[in-house]
């Protein structure tokens, strides 16, 4: 067990890593330095410049430079509005987790509960009205989703208030990101719960007489949930592109908003820092769903 | 005679000569059974019939022939360009300014109540620079669509060719690909595209002036292929390689090999069509993903650059003035849906009919 969490923990370091050298190299990439504007400074102050932003080093120190800073939480500064940017991310970062957690949880939570539902009345019209709409709603794009949301239940029919700091309104912004995970889990929990039905555990269980309620919750549920903790992976990777548009539809000032914001100005020492920051979050959050995954099922073997 | 030769059978317990007095004549229902009942089916023939039996893949197919059908012949019918303003006798017409569908502006109606002659209507109006929207819409979805296909070729044509070598060499060469493909795997992709779609929108333009076809293109759809072409293989790779991993262990492939058929025999005839029905699949599951991430890469501002418009950076525009006119945002949403729901059902219906792991 603890050579693999070790071995899976080394392999997500890795990844950080591995994505923190193609940010910065790829954003050394684009043409042009900060200090290219109409009016050249003079040389000494361009030098002085330089030397205090390890522009005079070598593109390979400036990288392990970047890398030591940004694990002490120092991003720099946003070319756009000067502002520091780890105080930045962390002040918009408390919105957009509350969002993604919530929409997660909805998802989570609704999906197994419409599956289970699915599964159990198969072939009833629960079971087709409920495969109807998640069939409808994977194609749904997040931004589409959104901004109809947005247009008729906000602007059109009055029913939530458009969002501000003061007033905040999580309703529509949370159906927005987890429609379309909540379908895809709903799918999963069905295929895997129906699977799980036809097991020979639960005919004997069946046949011992154990209560039907009791069959479902302890011996199918159970088992029908394991290939759901595989998906918080994915899940947490489409929450968060989601967020992206799904804020700035909202006007939503968190971490996704800026983002956009940050891509729309070239804002690029933005760009890097919440491309870093939002992948090391996709990482740890795939990485716990892998340990939970192999802990509860006894049948994976560790290797 | 015959009980001479009875005789004689039973002399030799050993002879294997056949007894015919054991035998009966075959009666005519016992010869019925072995008339042919329906003509033997191929793998390809049962899976189209299996399709075709599927109403809504089939209905599926037909949305999409239909949409198809519309983009390749709609331009040729409407008489306005997807970047051409409305203009009346070469004057360009500032009052058509978001027109509203089938009306015409100021201009245009005293046109065709001097001349007599009926202008081509605006069936979905016209957008805040006056030009047609359903033009637009339908350009849109022109682009739309071949990024989504285009992408999904690339990646099915990197993915094939090192999934293959990959799951054919087998042993330390395929350890050595298939961990480069866990790295590229790990990375969370949409988060990259967006990073190098940055970069390449930055890098590109100086290396592509001067070709005319990738000027056309424009840099943004361009650095989406690459990207595609960087990135969205993997998952297409280990699938093939897992696929002739496990067919090249077939006892199968091992009886040709003994009857002396040589490497590309056993390609060609053996392995690649038991795994081509899986590879179509993911293809045609590929492309709606292909184009939720194009329109999501427009929407965010990175993707076809204006004035070529894509469905996603129509509904991004569509959203300023989308209280007053709902349908120039509904039009290009509902194609997306459109398009992808179809792709999606097809897809399912593909892998219904032709996945051999699915057959009974």
């Amino acid at each position: 067990m603890w050579k693999y969490v070790v071995k899976r923990l080394g392999l997500a370091l890795a990844t950080i890593l591995i994505i923190c050298a193609i940010t910065f190299f790829a954003m050394n990439a684009i043409p042009g330095g900060p200090f290219d504007s109409e009016k050249a400074p003079r040389p000494e102050v361009q030098r002085v410049l330089e030397a205090r932003f390890h522009l005079d080093q070598p593109v390979w120190k400036q990288f392990f430079i970047y890398v030591e800073n940004a694990v002490q939480g120092d991003f720099g500064i946003s070319l756009k509005t000067g502002r520091d940017i780890s105080s930045m991310l962390w002040e918009s970062f408390s919105i957009s987790a509350k969002l993604g957690g919530l929409a997660m949880a909805t998802a989570i939570i609704f999906g197994i509960i419409l599956g289970a539902i699915a599964a159990l009345m198969r072939n009833r019209w629960p079971d087709r009205a409920i495969i109807f709409f998640t069939t409808l709603f994977v194609a749904v794009p997040s931004f589409v989703l959104a901004t109809l949301l947005l247009l008729f239940f906000c602007l059109k029919l009055g029913w939530f208030p458009v969002w501000s700091m003061n007033n905040p309104s999580y309703l529509l912004p949370i159906l927005a990101l987890a429609l379309y995970p909540m379908s895809y889990i709903t799918r999963l929990t069905k295929t895997s719960m129906l699977d799980v039905l036809n097991q020979d555990y639960i005919r004997t269980a069946r046949s011992k007489g154990v209560a039907e309620i009791k069959i479902i919750f302890k011996h199918a549920l159970r088992n029908a949930l394991i290939p759901v903790i595989t998906y918080v992976g994915p899940m947490t990777a489409y929450i968060i592109t989601g967020s992206l548009v799904v804020e700035t539809i909202f006007t939503i000032g968190g971490l996704g908003s800026k983002f956009v914001t940050g891509i729309t100005n070239r804002d690029y020492p933005v760009i890097m820092a919440t491309t870093i920051f939002l992948a090391v979050i996709m990482v740890t959050l795939t990485l716990i769903s892998d340990l939970i995954y192999k802990l509860v099922d006894p049948k994976i073997k560790f290797d | 005679m015959r009980e001479n030769h009875n005789k004689e059978f039973k002399k030799n317990p050993l002879s294997i000569q056949i007894d015919l007095s054991k035998f009966t004549l075959a009666t005519d229902q016992e010869k019925a059974q072995q008339d042919i009942m329906r003509e033997s089916t191929t793998f390809w023939r049962d899976g189209m019939r299996k399709l075709s039996k599927n109403r809504l893949a089939m209905a599926s197919l037909i949305v999409l022939i239909f949409i198809v059908i519309l983009i390749i012949i709609a331009p040729s019918i409407v008489p306005y360009g997807y970047e051409q303003m409305v203009t009346v006798n070469g004057v360009r017409d500032k009052s058509a300014q978001n027109l509203a569908p089938f009306t015409y502006s100021e201009l245009e109606q005293e046109y065709m109540d001097d001349n007599g002659e009926k202008l081509f209507p605006h069936i979905l109006g016209t957008d805040h620079l006056t030009r047609d929207y359903f033009i637009r819409v339908i350009y849109g979805t022109r682009v739309s669509l071949i990024v989504g296909i285009f992408a999904s070729f690339i990646v099915l044509l990197i993915g094939l060719i090192y999934g293959s070598i990959s799951g054919y060499l087998g042993g330390k060469a395929d350890l050595i690909m298939m961990r480069f493909v866990d790295i590229i795997y790990s990375l969370p992709d949409l988060l990259m595209i967006i990073l190098f779609q940055v970069v390449l929108d930055q890098t590109l333009a100086p290396v592509i002036s001067g070709i005319p076809i990738l000027e056309k293109l424009g840099t943004n759809m361009i650095s989406i292929f690459i990207v595609f072409g960087l990135l969205y293989w993997v998952s297409m790779a280990r699938l093939v390689r897992g696929q002739i991993l496990s067919i090249k262990e077939n006892e199968y492939i091992l009886a040709a090999r003994s009857v002396g058929a040589d490497t590309s025999r056993i390609i060609r005839k053996h392995i690649l069509p038991n795994c081509i029905s899986v590879i179509i699949i993911a293809t045609a599951l590929q492309i709606p993903a292909a184009i939720f991430t194009e329109s999501f890469l427009s929407f965010i501002g990175l993707g076809v650059q204006a004035p070529m418009p894509s469905l996603g950076s129509l509904a991004n525009t569509a959203r300023e003035g989308m209280q007053s006119y709902p349908f120039k945002l509904l039009a290009p949403a509902s194609m997306i849906c459109l398009i992808v729901l179809a792709f999606n059902l097809l897809g399912d219906g593909l892998r219904d009919a032709f996945d051999p792991r699915l057959r009974r």
